[in-house]
């Protein structure tokens, strides 16, 4: 008889408890205790009802509820096509692809709408050019439609790596069954391939919608307030940091989010997804007709033109000496990477060792969880899901308040240093509100997986330890590669949380040498350099690790096949 | 056998060393003499600063940690006594008032520039109460793309007024006095320099020729500089450096500005008090007020002109002058007694309702044209309704006098009845300028159907 409580899964679950408890619900507890009581201490929902009666909050919530939803509509459409391009047919430079359908992440989002506005603004070089031209301008960046357009661009890369790893892992055996049954095209697509890919296309999704709905770089970038998140801010971030109506809606908005993703869990549930066989078999990969070929390569030039222009008006702002009102910038020059390698080479180390380790964190974390909920029948383990997503609608600024205040004083043992002012506290931040985008990645990748598979390791003797290092992971390995990813190149890019728990130059990250440079009325040239440096960075860093998982793929491959012949 | 022990040892050891060392990088390079700066001050500046004061105190580090204000002061009021950062340098006086109202300010009278005056103007200068100083001089006014207003035949303002008209619909770049410090003193010094009616109708008409109210003040200069919007409101380096570094911008003082002191202060239960002074003392000596000199920085410096003879470039402003130029006794404690009034009523009415708010200046402006030299008695009364719908402050000047109602605001919002209260009235003036936005809307369509 199996216990209720058996000890391997009971102690992974109190270590990971733990670590949400100490990081996560005490920190932004403290904080949000603001929201419930008055200036006395007693408790109240008073603020709650103030919440409701202002019109403005309705209002709010309703344009950021449609932001996300049409976000996610547009996200899905530039995603899925590309995720199935790249799986389904022979292609050349699919891998190039996927490395490109990263690079919107890996731009801090103020940073992207301040790209995008110099390419596609009301003075941006498309509209100079267009009105020059024609006499026209397409009000593309304007209020809400500007804020679905660059969230769009920016956070589809979430669909499509999950999906792209769920289409990888579907058994070919299905597709040939069902083509040998006579069916093709969008047919095959829509009833065969794309159903048993749902697990990465809802976790994808969902992270657009509850991403985008709690971002707030872009609209205040963008300059629309009439939103929930920058709503929050601008309370929290007034003088009176006390106001507790940015609390409230903090703690509205994270319920939100709860709410969504229990809404994607509820999708997936009592319906298998897994197929037996990985790798072994993959989709078949076919060769494209002329045609097909043309609208693929059409389709795939359009959108990456759209992702990097972007990154191209951060590279051409980087070289500019002066650039205002014209199309291009009216000189260039190589001052501003001199700058940042003379004052801020330290910053991308510190990027890639801060969110190496966040990430590394993320994925043990991830893997954990996801096995204990879909593998244990520990009591309330759903709530280890709940907790860990809710750190995806913290804003970074509550956390890193909660943070300070919670380790106030705290010295990191044996040493005499803070724990609030050592670069510790930043991974861990990292590492808080980046676990989601991991969670969910291993989430979709064990779900994919057939516990038969492990059930035949234990079968024949393993342990479950051993099932797991064994079987367990090397088979979810995609998927944890692209939660690594994820967890690492959000993180490049975080900024909030960054500005609040940075203590020292010294120790600071790229991202706030970009925020930091880009405050520059002497030009932001500096702060796009360090942008593109790193973009380059992290690309590189993607790049490498999608080598990385290539190569085990094809080890494993290899090793099966020996085995078949042997 | 016993190789491999060695090895072992060997590992051990060398994981000993990377484990120290990863420990002492946890550290702070820890010698005494490290003063940290926080501040909202640009780069080039710190930068400036930074080399000069550790060149002359080469005992001393100083490490600048940039936040912006806010982050600044909730960055201190987190951290714990004795592990705090030593001075806090920011334009934003309301900053420092937060600061010293929550005692994490350290006064130092024995850090001092005998030859800095008192006063600016009729503005002190120095805090009252000692607790910070101030260090450089900062003007309000407005910066413009002169290629951005060649393309759009806009001439260059001067004044305030000249950004009210309709040729300006939409090519104006502001930000809210609750996301910027120099905001706030902008639209304070505009309320005190016309009135409070004919100061919010400027503020009302000049916002709803915005195309966007941005997130921060650094948003307005930025956007001029890169050709985005044709002017807006700034602080005036923002707009004296942008010349020079390059861009076709230009800055120019109204006679509605107010010349006010930017400050710095030791914080209270800092590490290193004594070396945190040494960087004010530099900042206030002469040498530390050249510096501001240098046309990428191009603030004002705090010591006289006479003090810092030759130094100063030709044609650069002369805060002195300004101030006896400019029309506004600006009046710190009615700025403080209206502060949360102000921003709210910003906010409120046009920052969350910049939309509508340029609907009905739109439709104005359009009824205007086609009324233009038609004599209609009717329509010119529905118009000047609408006018007065669109462009009068929700709160009168008489309510704005208040004190009862002052007393409000100034109550905490931590208590739910008051916080009720608050938002309850923002919501009501938040419906209230929606309504009358789009009442002035249909009004001044009324008008313009007369006119066919």
């Amino acid at each position: 008889m199996m216990s209720r409580f058996p000890l391997g899964p009971s102690l992974a679950a109190l270590l990971v408890l733990a670590f949400l408890g100490l990081f996560l619900i005490f920190p932004v507890g403290t904080v949000f205790h603001s929201a419930f009581v008055n200036s006395d201490g007693s408790f109240t929902l008073g603020h709650f009802s103030a919440f409701f009666d202002q019109p403005l909050m309705k209002e709010s919530f309703i344009n950021s509820l449609y932001v996300a939803v049409m976000s996610s509509v547009f996200a899905a459409i530039i995603a899925v096509p590309l995720a199935y391009f790249t799986v389904r047919f022979e292609f050349r430079g699919a891998l190039l692809i996927q490395t490109l359908g990263v690079l919107p992440l890996i731009m801090p989002p103020f940073v992207g709408a301040v790209a995008l506005q110099l390419i596609f603004g009301r003075s941006g070089s498309v509209n100079l050019l267009l009105d020059e031209w024609f006499g026209v301008s397409i009000p593309i960046m304007d209020g809400l439609n500007g804020v679905i357009f660059v969230e769009s661009l920016h956070y589809f890369p979430f669909i499509l790596m999950n999906l792209t790893v769920a289409l990888r892992n579907i058994d070919g055996a299905m597709e040939e069954a069902a083509m040998n049954l006579g069916t093709r095209g969008w047919r095959l697509f829509s009833r065969v391939i794309f159903p048993l890919a749902l697990p990465g296309f809802v976790a994808g999704t969902s992270l657009v919608f509850v991403k985008v709905f709690d971002d707030l770089g872009t609209p205040l970038v963008l300059g629309t307030t009439n939103m929930l998140a920058p709503q929050a801010y601008l309370r929290i971030t007034q003088v009176g940091l006390e106001d507790p109506m940015g609390y409230v809606i903090s703690v509205i908005m994270i319920a939100f989010s709860i709410l969504a993703l229990y809404m994607s869990a509820r999708m997936l549930k009592n319906r298998d997804y897994s197929t037996t066989q990985k790798g072994g078999t993959a989709i078949q990969r076919r060769r494209l007709r002329p045609v097909e070929s043309m609208l693929a390569y059409g389709w795939i030039v359009l959108v990456l033109l759209l992702t990097l222009s972007p990154h191209i008006g951060v590279l051409l702002l980087s070289f500019a000496k002066v650039w205002s009102f014209a199309p291009l910038p009216d000189a260039y020059t190589l001052a501003h990477y001199e700058t940042v390698f003379a004052d801020s080479s330290n910053m991308i180390g510190n990027t890639l060792l801060y969110c190496g380790l966040a990430a590394g964190i993320d994925v043990v974390l991830g893997t954990a969880i996801a096995y204990l909920i879909l593998r244990t029948r520990l009591p309330a383990r759903q709530w280890l899901d709940w907790a860990a997503s809710a750190a995806l609608a913290i804003p970074g600024i509550v956390l890193a308040i909660g943070f300070l205040r919670t380790f106030k004083g705290v010295e990191i043992p044996f040493t005499d240093t803070l724990v609030t002012s050592s670069w510790i506290i930043i991974v861990i931040a990292y590492a808080v509100r980046r676990l989601p985008y991991a969670l969910r990645a291993c989430m979709a990748a064990l779900q994919q997986l057939n516990v038969s598979l492990e059930e035949a390791a234990e079968s024949l003797g393993a342990g479950k330890l051993s099932t797991i290092r064994r079987i367990v992971i090397p088979l979810m390995a995609g998927g944890i590669l692209a939660g690594f990813v994820t967890s690492f190149i959000t993180a490049a890019v975080e900024l909030s949380a960054t500005i609040m728990l940075v203590s020292r130059e010294s120790q600071a990250p790229m991202s706030y040498g970009i925020y930091l440079y880009m405050q520059s009325v002497a030009g932001r040239g500096p702060g796009a350099a360090l942008g593109v440096l790193a973009v380059i960075a992290v690309a590189a860093g993607t790049y490498a690790s999608h080598l990385l998982v290539e190569r085990t793929a094809a080890r494993l491959r290899a090793t099966r096949a020996q085995e078949h012949e042997s | 056998m016993l190789p491999t022990l060695r090895h072992a040892a060997l590992a051990a050891a060398r994981r000993h060393t990377v484990l120290a060392a990863a420990l002492a990088s946890l550290c702070a390079p820890a010698f005494a003499g490290t003063v940290t700066v926080i501040t909202s001050f640009p780069k080039e500046l710190t930068q400036a600063y930074k080399t000069a004061f550790e060149k002359k105190h080469p005992d001393i580090k100083l490490e600048i940690l940039n936040k912006n204000t806010v982050a600044g002061i909730a960055y201190v009021r987190e951290t714990a006594i004795g592990q705090r950062p030593e001075v806090f340098w920011a334009s934003a006086p309301d900053a420092f008032e937060v600061l010293g109202r929550d005692k994490l300010l350290a006064a130092a009278p024995e850090v001092d520039n005998p030859a800095i005056p008192a006063k600016i103007g009729n503005y002190p200068i120095n805090d009252p109460k000692g607790f910070y100083k101030g260090q450089a001089l900062a003007g309000y006014g407005i910066m413009y793309n002169t290629r951005y207003l060649k393309a759009n035949k806009l001439t260059a303002p001067k004044e305030w007024k000249d950004l009210l008209g309709h040729e300006w619909f939409g090519h104006i770049g502001t930000t809210s006095p609750s996301r910027s410090g120099t905001m706030h003193l902008t639209v304070e010094t505009i309320l005190q320099g016309e009135g409070w009616d004919a100061g919010w109708n400027t503020l009302l008409r000049m916002s709803a020729n915005a195309a966007s109210v941005t997130e921060r003040s650094f948003g307005v200069p930025d956007g001029v500089n890169n050709g985005q919007f044709g002017a807006g409101p700034v602080i005036d380096f923002f707009g004296l450096a942008g010349r020079y570094s390059g861009f076709p911008v230009d800055f120019v003082y109204p006679t509605v500005t107010s010349i006010v002191p930017a400050n710095i202060a030791v914080i209270d239960g800092s590490k290193n008090p004594s070396e945190g002074k040494k960087f004010v003392a530099f900042t206030l000596s002469d040498e530390g007020q050249q510096l501001l000199l240098d046309p990428k920085i191009s603030r004002l410096p705090v010591l006289p002109y006479a003090k810092l003879a030759g130094k100063v470039p030709q044609g650069y402003p002369d805060p002195e002058a300004i101030a006896k130029r400019s029309k506004v006794q600006f009046d710190p404690n009615l700025s403080e007694a209206r502060y949360y009034v102000v921003q709210s009523m910003f906010d409120q009415t046009i920052t969350f309702r910049l939309k509508e708010l340029q609907g009905a200046a739109r439709a104005i402006f359009e009824a205007e044209k086609k009324l233009a030299g038609k004599a209609s008695p009717q329509a010119a009364e529905l118009l000047k309704e609408a006018r007065g719908l669109a462009f009068t402050p929700l709160v009168g000047s008489d309510l704005a006098k208040d004190p009862r109602f002052l007393e409000l605001f100034a109550k905490s919002k931590k208590d739910a009845a008051v916080n009720k209260e608050i938002t309850g009235l923002e919501g009501s003036w938040n419906t209230k300028a929606k309504a009358n936005y789009e009442r002035a809307v249909t009004l001044a369509q009324q008008a313009a159907a007369l006119a066919r």
